[in-house]
């Protein structure tokens, strides 16, 4: 199995969204190559013909009846906002621009 | 109530008796798991929280509930749940509206849960009293309780120890005598791993069989709610309080709950006789390379007294076992990055902004919020699940998945009424001996993860010391066998009764009412600078 480099491990951290600093990528690209070492076992089993389990009770279709549920009030939803206003929870900025 | 009676000592059906002749009171029994917990965690840190004032009206809840049964008659008392009026402890992933719920995490300080779990529900219907949260592995990522943003936890049989993990607060409390039940959750092994490092019972049930609406989610397709207690009827009373189906979580299934589970036999004579006739196996792959000679020693004579009480027992297989952690940690590292997307410190917990623009804040919150292991995972499951690797890595993961389920399987239809096998290779391990190697700590728990794999229901009791330290001995059912296989447990308690290591206990092993006893995290320090 390919070895991650240290652009790939930049990348997977911008994909995940993690900040992580110079030691932090250095540490993780030895680990992480360390931890895929151990996956290249599974190449041994042949596994064409078997099929993926998802879960391992096989419920499946959980309806329920379409019927308006009491929710949380909005002070409750609201109460562990980083920062609000009024009902809103202030986002940073997604749009380029003033 | 006798003076010299110390209530901590007692298991929750002995104190549900206690409770129901009117000898004590749940206030009495509250107040003195208070007490203990508080003069004797300093050397621990099984505790995030402990609540007194809270507990405390829970528990004169309990007594008002009682004294009100008692007024209608023996009828409604016998209705009463057993946990009525029994301190219980809560891994901190559990809400508890109003509490904190941190998961062991910085990026979770300061939250506050707006709602209560569905098995916070359960527990308060039940008359159940709440002593306070404990500590864990951040996010549930460990097996040590070394990866809490709080500091570590001590293991109670040698403080110079780990507990095990990810639940390790709840088996080091419950093991301390700090409360006779605690709730856990189990991914990998983080209730059977703990359980068996600290010398308790704890039982991952079947995937399905408890809501986990409300707890801080790892990897959705593995994580179950379970108990530790000291014994197998305290286990499964408290399976008992907190099963069911819930509408909130649509993968908890719609089995009815077994009030068998409240009937355990009490006598071990009549406890032990269940094991006649059954057929248990022993996989072979379970006793692997590594195991420390104590434990396997250990499980061996376990397995000659489950012969001795009536039980035949057979060599078995489980040919894919040495997949499933290649297996299980592509799966649950991926499920968790998808789970952790969401904190982003928008709508709750840490969160650093003023950045150059919406994805330099992401970043600085989400590096700044997360430890070292939840990193680690977040990127293995990001980079299972990228573009060009999902095929290679998740998808494989998931067919293998399907072959170690097979291997169960296989057993169940031969007709095989129990799996018994080593819950953890080792004992106990020392501070700072798996930290530096991530994949030396994920081989604790090569023995538990391929039956969360499955979904199977698993649990892990005490079957003696190994250089002074408990060693657990695991059994394994098929799907909704929890009563069977906590009747399997009983029944093995039962038929060593009698055996001198019950008799040592860790309460009298280290000096934990030390007032100038060492802390946890002073001797985590110390073993990772000897490293």
């Amino acid at each position: 199995m390919a070895a991650l480099t240290r652009a790939d491990v930049e990348h997977v951290a911008y994909l995940a969204r993690l900040g992580l600093t110079d030691d932090e990528l250095t540490r993780l690209e030895g680990q992480l190559n360390h931890i895929l070492d151990q996956y290249a076992k599974l190449a041994e089993l042949d596994t064409d013909h078997i099929p993926p389990t998802a879960q391992t009770i096989e419920l499946e279709n959980i309806l329920r009846e379409d019927v308006a549920q009491p929710s949380m009030p909005p002070e409750a939803v609201l109460g562990n906002a980083p920062e609000r206003e009024d009902d809103f929870f202030v986002v940073p900025a997604i749009l380029g621009g003033d | 109530m006798s003076d010299d009676l110390d209530l901590t000592r007692l298991t929750a059906h002995d104190l549900a008796a206690r409770l129901r002749s009117g000898e004590t009171t749940s206030r009495e029994i509250t107040a003195a798991h208070l007490e203990r917990a508080h003069a004797t965690d300093r050397g621990l840190h099984a505790w995030l929280t402990l609540d007194d004032d809270r507990a405390l009206s829970e528990a004169d809840a309990a007594d008002a509930r009682l004294a009100a049964a008692r007024a209608q008659g023996d009828g409604a008392v016998d209705a009463l749940h057993p946990l009525l009026g029994i301190p219980v402890a809560l891994k901190d992933l559990v809400s508890l509206a109003g509490g904190q719920c941190t998961a062991g995490s910085r990026i979770l300080e300061g939250y506050t849960a707006p709602f209560d779990a569905h098995i916070t529900e359960r527990l308060r219907a039940a008359g159940a009293v709440i002593l306070g949260k404990t500590n864990m592995d951040e996010f549930a990522m460990g097996s040590s309780t070394e990866h809490s943003a709080y500091g570590p936890t001590s293991n109670p049989w040698d403080l110079d120890r780990v507990p095990g993990g990810s639940s390790g607060g709840s088996a080091a409390a419950v093991a301390a005598y700090h409360v006779p039940l605690g709730i856990g959750t189990d991914t990998g092994g983080s209730i059977r791993q703990p359980a068996a490092l600290c010398g308790v019972v704890g039982m991952k049930p079947t995937y399905g069989r408890v809501s986990r609406y409300g707890i801080v989610a790892f990897a959705s397709s593995l994580d179950q709610i379970g108990p530790f207690a000291r014994d197998a009827r305290d286990a499964a009373a408290l399976l008992h309080a907190v099963s069911g189906r819930d509408d909130r979580d649509s993968t908890s299934a719609p089995e009815p709950v077994p009030d068998d589970l409240l009937r355990l036999a009490a006598s071990d004579d009549q406890a032990a006789s269940w094991l006649q006739g059954k057929r248990l196996g022993l996989p072979r792959e379970y006793f692997v390379a590594g195991m420390e000679p104590g434990v396997e020693a250990r499980v061996r004579e376990a397995v000659s007294a489950l012969e001795g009480a009536g039980a035949s027992v057979e060599e078995v297989s489980l040919p894919h076992t040495d997949y499933g952690l290649a297996t299980y940690y592509i799966v649950a590292p991926a499920e968790a990055s998808a789970n952790l997307a969401r904190y982003d410190g928008v709508r709750f917990g840490y969160s650093v902004r003023g950045g150059d623009d919406y994805l330099a804040d992401y970043l600085a919150t989400r590096g700044g919020g997360f430890g070292a292991e939840v990193k680690r995972r977040i990127m293995l499951g990001t980079y299972a699940l990228s573009a060009g690797y999902y095929d290679a890595f998740y998808l494989k993961a998931q067919k293998v998945r399907t072959l170690i389920k097979r291997d169960f399987d296989r057993l169940w239809e031969q007709g095989f009424d129990a799996l018994v096998a080593p819950t953890s290779p080792s004992v106990a391990f020392r501070f700072g001996a798996r930290m530096a190697d991530p994949v030396q700590m994920y081989l604790s728990d090569a023995c538990t993860l391929p039956v969360n794999m499955a979904g199977l229901p698993g649990i892990s009791v005490p079957c003696g010391l190994s250089e002074g330290l408990p060693v657990g001995l695991q059994l394994i059912g098929g799907a909704w066998s929890e009563a069977s296989l906590l009747r399997a447990a009983r029944a093995y308690e039962g038929a060593t009764a009698g055996a001198g290591w019950r008799l040592i206990q860790p309460h009298d092993l280290p000096s934990l009412d030390d007032p100038s006893v060492v802390t946890p995290d002073v001797r985590f320090a110390a073993a990772a600078a000897a490293e």
